[in-house]
Order: structure tokens, then C-alpha cells, then sequence
């Protein structure tokens, strides 16, 4: 790793200070994702502020009858958190989903928003990549692309987003609290991630100087009808090559509402409210279902190794709404 | 690379609380809890493997709970309990878990080991595993790459029956 400063931020305000009077500052708590970057001269901080000693460690009801996860809540924690795992299984099951034991008990709710894509060029720091140096050109799209994006990807990136918990957020409709040098502001999830555009460098819209301080998770957790699929070469341990937050709310057999996201796909968790209303007041039916993925793969463009995944992903969409409107054991 | 340059930024006073011991250190901010344990308290039961947090041979208990010590600063640990692998054993005898590698025949060249062992510990804490299939998943963070893998799953089926019965 490169030299670096540090300190240890008692709480946010300080931690804003710290962060703002060093030049290339950045914060610290997880450190899964920042620490591993580090070693491999991905990201090269000059100054790190801890911020593992703020108060922000804690999972409270919210005033819209929901959850609010502290942003420093680890995600083991948060997966195995009694409330969470009643009201919002969904989100469980996607965080259990990812990384390992040992990962889960490090990293924070707000770090996983925040971690970076695992594309192996934006790793590999021999080869070009405008995510990791703007404007050195991308060598993922005539590259050896398997793992990544064939949604809203662009001329100058194809990374896909690795989170699972933020696929289960995505599709519940999560907010992001967070305050930064000019105060407190509120993202909606959907809002937080951005597409890479011409400006893949730049992950999300949490500017620099903000922190996040906490997620909250509305009232309805569609915990009756849900399923997380993720589809990936190994068992356990590995990043999605397709993954499904699938959320209904069913009266009968009739579809009040759906919520579907998908992870693996793009540079952010991928939803398409309009497709989603597609099954709203419609029968659960494959038929319909079928439709609804054709819908959500609109546009989905393949760069080669990666062509598989379209129809990967239609089948799995199909297939996580058969299992959350059955209830069938996820998979 | 922690040395003799004077433009390198200066090291910082750390206290750590490891195997029931407090120890007071001088250390380069970078320096990993791994490497601390192993460059400066000469603690190298604790195994560098990937030192990317991909293989688990770094995994130690830090207030009982198991995490990659490749993947934490040093200077994050202060104020909490840190057990390695050495302070596993009490008054001359093994660890139950340490035991039951050894009763299993669950390590070939023994460099996971370490890992293994605090990664069974601190899995038996969580208190997840119910199935074959949980016990796989919830040790995937470590590797053993001579494939004792039927063996070590022996052992934490072991760990998590004596944990019911205690």
C-alpha cells in the first residue's frame, strides 16, 4: 500500500472536517473493498478517516413504520437482524447472499453501496480503464467481458454494480440518508447509483465530501411474496452473472403490485417501473411473466461473452416471480 | 517500506488487546492487523494467503466475531479483544475445535488451518449453521486448496453439536 495519513472521526461533523481538509481524503470503515483496492494501486488515498467509532451502529424503527439501518451497521448484522429478517426477508437473503462470513461481520451497510465494480480490467492496472483513469479507453467492451453489463452500458464502460444487498434495496424502494459540508440531504435508492455514460469514473451521486448515515427501508417489505435469485459459477462466493430481487404483493392470484431488480446486468441495480406495472391487477401467470422479462431486457445489448445473459436473465426473471408468488425455497 | 524514509508519514502509537494480552505498538498506518500480528508480535500462527480477503487463511476472532485480518488496519483494532490462533489453547490443552482438526484428520499441509479453525469458532458463535449445506456456505471464506474440505465439514458438525449440548 502507498503511505497515507490517518485519523479517527468521533462523529459525522468531524469526520465531514477531516475528510475535507486533506487533499485526496477518503473514508473508512469496512474496509473490504477500499483496503483491497489499495494494495493493488487501484485507489491510492493520501489521508483515511475512520469513521468506525461514529455512532451510526444501529437498526431502529423509522417514521414511516419502516427500518432505518445505521450506515455502520455491519451486514452480518443487518441480515441476521430480527426485524429484518421478518419484515424485509428479501434483503436478507441478498445480503446472505454475497461475499463470506468473515466479509459480512467487516463490512458496513453504507460501505456496500459504495463498493466498486469487480470488472477485471478496472483491477488489472496494465490495461486501460476509464473507470480507473479517465479517458485511457475501456478494455472490457472488445475484452474478455463475460461478467459484465449488457443494460445502459456506453462507448466508455461496461462495468457492472457487485452489491447483492443493493439489488434487494433497489427493489424495495430504499432512501439513502446522508449529510455532507451543506447539511443533510435524502437520496432515493434509485437516485444513488449512477449509469457510466461518459463519466464512469464516478460511481454514485454521494458527492466527496458527504457521508451516509443511515438507509431506510420503507413500510412494505413484501415479505409474504419474494425471492432473491442469483445465478453465478459456484455456489457460494462469487459474484452474480445474474441476480433477481423479485418483490409481489398478491390478492389471490391476482398481482396488486411487483417490484423486480436486477443485479449483474449494469453499472447500477436495474429496474423499469413500467414493466413492473405490466403485471399489475394481471393474473400470476407464466405467460405474463414472460412478458414482463421480455419487457425488462428491452435494449440489452451482449458484447460477446457476455451474450448469454439476456436470455439468462429473462428465464431468471420468469422464474423468481413463479418461486415468489409459489413461495418455493429460493435458489 | 515502513522505514527509513523522512518523508514517509510518521508512525502512529497503537494498543492492542490480543490472546488477553494488551500490546503497545509503533506502526506505519497502512500496517494490516495481519501484518502486525505477524511482522511486529511475531504471532505467525496467523497465515498470509492471498492478503485479499479471498482465502481466509488471515481469519482471527475480534470480540468473538471471525474476520480477514489482511483486510483491517492495525491502528482500527485498538480497544477490542483480538484471539489468533495462539490463544486458542488454555492451561496446556487444545481448543475443542484445535482437537477436533486433529481427531478428523480435516488438514493435509496445514497453512488454511489456522484460519479454519478461528473461521469454525467463529461460525459455532453466529449460530446460523443448521444444515450440511449451511456449513458449506457459511465456510466459504476459507480455502483449502489440498481438499480437506469433507473433513473440515466433520468438524464443524462436531463444534456445532457440542454448542447445543453446552
Amino acid at each position: 500500500m502507498r503511505p497515507f495519513t490517518f485519523s479517527k472521526a468521533r462523529d459525522v461533523s468531524s469526520a465531514i472536517s477531516d475528510v475535507t481538509s486533506h487533499e485526496k481524503a477518503k473514508f473508512i470503515a469496512g474496509g473490504t473493498n477500499l483496503l483491497d483496492l489499495m494494495k493493488i494501486d487501484v485507489m491510492t488515498p493520501r489521508h483515511l478517516v475512520d469513521i468506525t467509532n461514529i455512532a451510526l451502529k444501529t437498526i431502529e424503527e423509522n417514521e414511516e413504520g419502516g427500518l432505518r439501518l445505521g450506515a455502520l451497521v455491519s451486514n452480518a448484522d443487518t441480515a441476521y437482524h430480527e426485524q429484518v429478517e421478518k419484515r424485509y426477508p428479501l434483503l436478507s437473503h441478498a445480503i446472505l447472499a454475497g461475499a463470506t462470513g468473515q466479509l459480512r461481520n467487516m463490512a458496513t451497510d453504507g460501505g456496500n453501496l459504495l463498493q466498486r465494480t469487480r470488472c477485471y480490467y478496472f483491477y488489472d492496472t496494465d490495461t486501460p480503464c476509464n473507470k480507473r483513469e479517465p479517458g485511457s479507453g475501456c478494455s472490457a467492451i472488445k475484452g474478455y467481458n463475460r461478467d459484465l453489463a449488457i443494460l445502459g452500458t456506453s462507448e466508455y464502460c461496461i462495468a457492472t454494480h457487485p452489491s447483492d444487498m443493493c439489488v434487494a434495496l433497489a427493489a424495495l424502494e430504499a432512501k439513502v440518508n446522508v449529510t455532507g459540508k451543506d447539511g443533510d440531504r435524502v437520496i432515493p435508492f434509485a437516485k444513488f447509483h449512477r449509469l457510466p455514460g461518459d463519466t464512469p469514473h464516478i460511481d454514485t451521486n454521494l458527492k466527496e465530501d458527504e457521508i451516509i448515515t443511515s438507509i431506510d427501508l420503507p413500510a412494505k417489505g413484501f415479505a409474504e411474496h419474494y425471492t432473491y435469485m442469483k445465478l453465478r459459477d459456484r455456489a457460494s462466493y462469487a459474484f452474480a452473472l445474474v441476480s433477481v430481487a423479485a418483490a409481489l404483493e398478491m390478492d389471490g392470484d391476482t398481482v396488486k403490485e411487483a417490484r423486480l431488480a436486477l443485479g449483474g446486468v449494469a453499472h447500477k441495480p436495474w429496474r423499469k417501473p413500467e414493466a413492473e406495472a405490466m403485471l399489475q391487477g394481471k393474473p400470476a401467470t407464466r405467460g405474463q411473466f414472460q412478458k414482463v422479462a421480455e419487457a425488462y431486457l428491452e435494449g440489452a445489448r451482449g458484447y460477446g461473452y457476455n451474450d448469454f445473459k439476456i436470455e439468462l436473465a429473462k428465464r431468471a426473471i420468469v422464474r423468481s416471480l413463479e418461486q415468489a408468488f409459489k413461495m418455493e425455497a429460493s435458489s | 517500506m515502513e522505514n527509513n524514509s523522512p518523508a514517509l508519514p510518521p508512525k502512529q502509537t497503537v494498543k492492542l488487546r490480543i490472546n488477553g494480552a494488551e500490546k503497545q505498538l509503533e506502526l506505519a498506518p497502512w500496517t494490516s492487523l495481519l501484518d502486525a500480528l505477524r511482522e511486529h508480535l511475531n504471532l505467525t500462527g496467523t497465515k498470509k494467503g492471498c492478503d485479499h480477503g479471498q482465502c481466509g487463511a488471515c481469519t482471527v476472532l475480534v470480540d468473538g466475531r471471525r474476520i480477514n485480518s489482511c483486510l483491517t488496519l492495525a491502528m482500527m483494532q485498538e480497544d477490542k479483544e483480538i484471539t489468533t490462533v495462539e490463544g486458542l489453547a488454555k492451561d496446556g490443552e487444545l481448543h475443542p475445535v484445535q482437537q477436533a482438526f486433529i481427531n478428523h484428520d480435516a488438514f493435509q499441509c496445514g497453512y488454511c488451518t489456522p484460519g479454519q479453525i478461528c473461521s469454525v469458532i467463529g461460525l459455532v458463535n453466529e449460530g446460523k449453521a443448521k444444515t450440511l449445506d449451511d456449513i458449506r456456505d457459511l465456510m466459504s471464506g476459507n480455502i483449502c486448496r489440498c481438499g480437506a474440505y469433507v473433513n473440515i465439514v466433520k468438524v464443524v458438525q462436531e463444534a456445532l453439536e457440542r454448542s447445543e449440548t453446552r
